[in-house]
């Protein structure tokens, strides 16, 4: 910088733009650094004094509680690493069904607001602003301690159809199972005062999935309501004139445009339900939050390994949803989501 | 009356289709309506004190009055000192009046003072000291630390916002990259991780001389809020500065403004009031993300109604605290999205 600030009729080195560039960013980076260094320092003293190891050999140890929802084997005698593939699987497993449930509602509410039915659309409306103006937190109590809570006893169930069974200890499904006859259905039976056999939904999840399904559903409704209003009118009536009929005109004109709209925002909407399903931690349901951010920090003390973590799990999490997406949108931009 | 008709055949009998749906729509809202308002009005009870007063099959509503006072100023707050918070409430309805009615008369400098002078009223009125009872930070409970985190959280990640978002529109690399990442990695986890973080990992990043408990657990929890709701914030400002003409840097800068009068006279004004929608969502966001912070063992609105869904003489009532505190947050929101989406329409119809 000296050999380019030496010429004469330049101004001084320190006016040149390139140069006050550099000189403020080693400062930031000079800066970021000290603190960085003070903040570790400081926590490394903590940790020692506190006799905290760090690392993240404690994953390998016994868990040593249990967990009352898990798609792969887990008893107390597993690991900590173990407990937290389960809770991982939990997360994967309430966020997945919530999207799907969200999309399916938020679509179906997005078009009622669209319909001619006055009536109809009045009535999405009322979802909408309900179910968006409400603080997931306190939808997700509502339906787990003021709805969920006041079903009836395992003997007094309600059966909505033949084998499914809903009370207080959650809901009860037949579940086909193979067996040496083949398949067969796994149909609950009442035996003394619970269910025994077929599947069972705790109520945990079930009152999560809805309050995620339900609120996301009222922003998903606006955006796909938006993303048909953006198609112009001329386009529908093009279609129409051309002699196609309504549910064609829909298929393969509105839809493929509308979805160009939709994906962008809709991707952010499936990436805050991901998010919030972190919110079972509130009603105990063994996600991610709960057994790792919870139990497991609390037991073992590793704070600063577990949060890392499981915030690295929603990263990555959050990336594979965009990527998917974007993958998706690539698709749509290219062929108007046909296959 | 023809056009009432005509006007109903068009809206809801236009053809077979459209009949069916009517009627169902209309069975629906028959079938619930009725039901709701016996509940909530006809058939509930709003007198007495105690749970003795609750024998209707409707709503309890005495449940709600007799825990009003904590709902509202928190279960813990001195009641001799309430008033100190109604003054608050005051002060934060004032201030909703004055935005509504435009910038002040007076100087800038003058204004300024006034608007810097409103937090620090507010935080003295909660805290106390010079001359009012102490009242500690972990008495702070109800609808006013609900309002407390929400404005702390909406005053302070509003500026930050701005300056990560000027960060990574930046020519530096470095700070462009850092500001980048710092956005990214806020808004690509729950806030409840970072309210954990807040209150498990920041005390660990003090100097060991520090007493953890001198560092308050809302302090941490509002620094956890803060820094996530910003990141959220600068990604709405990146909009409004990116949609801004680069024209307008250009002009300014060749009528001889400084870099710094450019910014502040030039494109944040123009920037800022494009995106104050995307703003006011924010806030809205923010304000219902504030019951988070229950979880990490404060007693904020939601926090307070689900302590008192445990009094062991209310037993059986939690269908009205929640219906309650839904109706108070719904309000809120209600307003605030309305008032964004009119500020938006006239966005659209002002300005080209």
């Amino acid at each position: 910088m000296s050999a380019s600030g030496a010429e004469p009729h330049r101004p001084a080195f320190w006016h040149q733009p390139v140069f006050r560039r550099l000189f403020w960013q080693i400062v930031f980076l000079v800066v970021t650094a000290l603190v960085a260094g003070w903040l570790i320092g400081n926590t490394r003293h903590n940790l020692e004094e506190r006799g905290i190891s760090t690392g993240f050999a404690f994953l390998q140890e016994r868990a040593g509680f249990d967990i009352i929802m898990s798609f792969i084997p887990y008893d107390e005698d597993a690991s900590y690493g173990r407990a937290f593939l389960v809770a991982l699987c939990n997360t994967l497993f309430v966020s997945g069904v919530g999207i799907m449930l969200a999309t399916v509602l938020g679509f179906a509410v997005g078009l009622a607001r669209l319909s001619t039915n006055w009536l109809l659309s009045r009535l999405a409306l009322v979802w909408v602003e309900g179910f968006r103006n409400i603080p997931l937190l306190l939808q997700l109590f509502f339906w787990y301690f003021a709805v969920l809570r006041y079903l009836p006893a395992p003997r007094q169930s309600l059966e909505p159809l033949p084998g499914v069974f809903l009370n207080i200890r959650g809901l009860y499904m037949p579940w086909p199972v193979t067996d040496a006859g083949g398949l067969t259905w796994d149909v609950p039976q009442l035996s003394g005062f619970n269910f025994s056999g077929g599947l069972v939904v705790i109520p945990e999840l079930i009152a999560l999935v809805l309050a995620l399904a339900l609120y996301t559903s009222s922003y998903i409704a606006e955006i796909v309501r938006a993303g048909i209003t953006a198609v112009g009118r001329g386009q529908h009536e093009g279609a129409l004139a051309l002699g196609l009929r309504t549910s064609q005109v829909t298929r393969f004109v509105v839809l493929p445009q509308a979805l160009r709209v939709i994906i962008p925002p809709l991707t952010s909407q499936y990436l805050n339900l991901t998010k919030n399903s972190s919110l079972a931690a509130a009603i105990a349901f063994p996600d991610l939050v709960l057994v790792f951010a919870g139990t497991i920090l609390n037991q073992t003390g590793q704070a600063i390994e577990v949060i890392l973590l499981t915030m690295l799990v929603y990263l990555v999490l959050s990336l594979m949803i965009s990527v998917g997406m974007n993958l998706f949108n690539r698709r749509v931009m290219r062929t108007g989501g046909q296959p | 009356m023809n056009t009432l008709i005509s006007r109903l055949r068009r809206n809801l009998f236009s053809g077979p289709v459209d009949t069916v749906i009517t009627l169902a729509c209309l069975g629906l809202v028959a079938s619930l309506l009725p039901s709701l308002v016996n509940w909530m009005v006809f058939q509930a009870d709003f007198t007495g004190s105690d749970r003795e007063a609750c024998q209707g099959s409707g709503a309890c509503w005495v449940f709600v009055r007799t825990h009003l006072p904590g709902f509202i100023y928190g279960s813990f707050y001195p009641a001799g000192e309430r008033w100190r918070l109604d003054l608050v409430f005051a002060l934060l309805a004032l201030a909703g009046f004055l935005l509504r009615t435009g910038p002040l008369p007076g100087k800038r400098v003058l204004r300024l003072l006034v608007w810097g002078s409103g937090p620090v009223l507010i935080l003295w009125l909660f805290r106390g000291g010079y001359g009012l009872t102490i009242v500690e930070t972990r008495h702070w409970g109800g609808l006013a630390l609900t309002l407390l985190i929400s404005a702390v959280g909406i005053g302070f990640s509003l500026p930050l916002g701005v300056l990560l978002a000027l960060g990574r529109r930046s020519p530096m690399p470095v700070i462009r990259v850092w500001c980048t990442l710092f956005i990214e990695l806020w808004r690509a986890v729950p806030l409840i991780t970072v309210l954990f973080m807040a209150s498990v990992m920041l005390p660990l990043f003090l100097p060991s001389g520090v007493d953890p408990d001198r560092f308050d657990k809302l302090l941490r929890a509002l620094i956890g809020v803060t820094l996530f709701s910003s990141a959220y914030m600068a990604e709405v400002v990146r909009g409004g500065l990116q949609a801004l003409d680069p024209g307008q840097v250009e002009a300014a800068r060749a009528l001889g403004l400084s870099r710094m009068r450019t910014l502040l006279h030039v494109v944040l004004p123009q920037a800022l009031t494009k995106v104050i929608p995307g703003i006011v969502n924010n806030f809205i966001g923010l304000f219902k993300d504030t019951t988070l912070v229950m979880i990490i063992g404060m007693f904020d609105l939601l926090g307070t109604v689900q302590a008192a869904l445990t009094d062991s003489s209310w037993l059986g009532f939690a269908t009205e605290g929640y219906v309650f505190a839904a109706l108070l947050f719904w309000a809120v929101c209600f307003a605030m999205s309305v008032y964004s989406r009119r500020l938006e329409a006239r966005n659209k119809g002002g300005s080209t």
